[in-house]
């Protein structure tokens, strides 16, 4: 990847960390930890490969994106905002009352292909999708995030059968591997450990890539684009990555920070923002 | 006496997508392993490049429809009621209700008339579960023709519809080349001044029958067929309870949540009058042929009979 390119993914990826920090500081709940964690594959996903116009929002050979780990919803919100479907100033309604900008994804919001959050529905809608691009001959992808902890759930298991099963190549399912869920590190709740063979077993092809590093990004979608199956791209990340004092803290996946924290937050990102921009 | 002819109204849903498939090229059909049962097959046979079946994974099946309709097909959801009501009620919640998306559920084998199966098998819930939805369309249709027709309103309308047939063969009492279907319209099927008597799906045949014999033993009884559940037609219930005061509700489904409580919201809100309901008396059903078990559940003409006329004395 070119210098340049990687130095305004770090960028938007930054301004996407500040957004999630300002929607959840301004809900006073929601799921900073999660969001921070697919802060920069969000990135890339709208800034460097997903196919779609912010100006025409429902464009039908549009590439679909499902948050199937919808409570990361804070993540999305601040990535379709800085792409431009809606203005930036909105984050700060997250979870309001009126607001358009729900505590989970609802296909009501601009930019939001799928509603979801009721964890492991996301990925069986992102299968339908990747079938209706089969079944209409259209070339569009369809990309989906997953949690780690999400994959308990068994109904992720009945999609990954039925979409290789029926060949769905045009999807791209991202699990994110940060290690930790509500209860606590996800090898203690009820461990969904090897990840990796179990897709394999499926018969997707799975490929294991660094969460925070664009060169890495790269290489696993060049990789998961020109696969012959459904791909599982499984991200190594850190559940609050960005933000020094949520960094692999399970504390943070469901709290808000307080005022004193948020400008803290702020302060770190805004720091690391001056950096990349010099 | 011409002999009645008896279709089961899944007979009738896969007929239907058939005639379907050339007016809807986005149409497509899902199963989950029960395509002989659901009548599906009859529909995969002709087009078997539109027809996908998900395995024996009903929540799969109900997000994959979800995905397929936010991309513009009509997709036809089809296992049993139970299965597709009851095991997939929060997918089709959150995944397909939530977004109003335009998947059709074709939900078979409903009610205690699956028969030798039993109890795991006898969806007695299905429509109580299906109303909680926002923006649901519930249809219960009462015979072949009503089936069919029901199936092509469903592919006309946009937006979530949840369809119940049944597994035993039904009286046709609908003439096809008359039968009019509007969704969300209730259907007189005869005109009476003592007590209304509202049916929905298989036990409308039988509420026409009773009717009959109530006429016989001097009782006017007026029958309405409601197919379709939600949105229920309030209009045709208090016209017809502001005549009759008193109404008798029939349906092949638990007394909570069904036909029964639709009516009585309807009543209690703008026309308080007493509903006697005839249902599953909330208990789970049991093995045993299909049209026995029908008579032990009370849900034959001679039980609304008995029980109209019941109605009718302590008026």
């Amino acid at each position: 990847m070119d210098e340049l390119t990687k130095k305004s993914l770090k960028i938007n990826a930054c301004k996407v960390r500040k957004g999630i920090i300002e929607g959840v500081f301004n809900a006073k709940s929601g799921h900073p930890g999660g969001s921070l964690s697919i802060a920069d594959t969000i990135t890339y996903l709208y800034f460097n490969l997903m196919n779609v116009d912010p100006k025409n929002p429902d464009w039908e050979k549009r590439d679909r994106f499902v948050l199937s780990k919808g409570h990361t919803v804070p993540a999305l919100y601040s990535a379709l905002a800085l792409k431009g479907f809606f203005p930036t100033e909105e984050l700060k309604t997250l979870r309001h009352i009126g607001s358009h900008l729900q505590g989970h994804p609802s296909i009501t919001t601009v930019g939001i292909d799928m509603s979801s959050g009721s964890l492991g529905q996301g990925i069986s809608a992102a299968c339908g999708m990747a079938l209706a691009g089969k079944i209409k001959k259209e070339n569009f992808k369809v990309y989906t995030i997953l949690g780690d902890g999400e994959i308990q759930e068994g109904q992720v298991w009945e999609a990954c059968m039925f979409a290789s099963h029926n060949n769905l190549d045009n999807l791209i399912a991202i699990v994110d591997n940060n290690g930790l869920q509500i209860d606590g590190n996800i090898e203690d709740v009820c461990s969904p450990y090897p990840i990796k063979e179990k897709f394999e077993a499926f018969n997707w092809k799975v490929i294991e890539m660094n969460a925070h590093c664009f060169d890495d990004m790269e290489r696993a979608f060049n990789e998961a684009l020109n696969s012959d199956r459904p791909v599982a791209i499984i991200q190594k990340s850190v559940k609050g990555k960005g933000v020094s004092f949520m960094e692999n803290q399970v504390s943070w996946h469901g709290v808000a920070p307080n005022a004193e924290q948020y400008q803290q937050a702020m302060q770190e990102l805004d720091a690391q923002l001056k950096e990349l921009e010099g | 006496m011409s002999e009645v002819v008896k279709i089961a109204t899944r007979e009738s849903y896969g007929n239907a997508l058939v005639e379907l498939a050339e007016k809807y090229p986005q149409l497509c059909v899902l199963d989950a392993d029960l395509a002989a049962a659901t009548k599906t097959a009859i529909f995969k046979k002709k087009y078997p490049e539109r027809f996908y079946d998900c395995g024996i994974a009903e929540a799969n099946m109900m997000g994959v429809a979800a995905g397929l309709a936010a991309t513009g097909m009509i997709p036809f959801a089809s296992s049993f009621a139970m299965f597709a009501a009851g095991r997939a009620y929060e997918v089709i919640r959150n995944s397909i209700g939530y977004p109003h998306l335009n998947v059709k559920i074709g939900a078979t084998h409903a009610g205690i008339s699956v028969g030798e199966d039993g109890a795991t098998h006898q969806c007695n819930e299905d429509i109580a579960l299906m109303r909680t939805i926002p923006g649901m369309t519930i249809i219960n249709p009462a015979d072949d023709v009503e089936a069919k027709a029901a199936v092509k309103a469903a592919a006309e309308f946009v937006g979530p519809v949840y369809m119940r047939f049944g597994r035993l063969a039904v009286p046709v009492f609908n003439n096809p080349d008359t039968y009019k279907f509007e969704l969300g319209k209730g259907i007189k099927l005869r005109e009476g001044t003592d007590i209304t008597i509202i049916a929905t799906g298989l036990m409308v045949s039988p509420a026409i029958e009773a009717g009959e014999i109530l006429a016989g033993s001097g009782i006017s009884a007026e029958v309405i067929n409601i197919h379709t559940i939600k949105p229920i037609d309030r209009e045709i219930i208090i016209n017809s309870a502001k005549k009759t005061h008193l109404v008798l509700t029939v349906e092949e489904h638990s007394v909570i949540g069904g036909l029964g409580s639709a009516v009585s919201d309807v009543l209690c809100e703008n026309l308080p009058t007493k509903v006697v309901k005839i249902g599953v008396n909330d208990v789970y059903g049991y093995s045993g042929p299909a049209v026995e078990l029908l008579k032990k559940f009370g849900l034959t003409s001679d039980n609304i009979v008995k029980t109209a006329i019941d109605a009718v004395k302590s008026k």
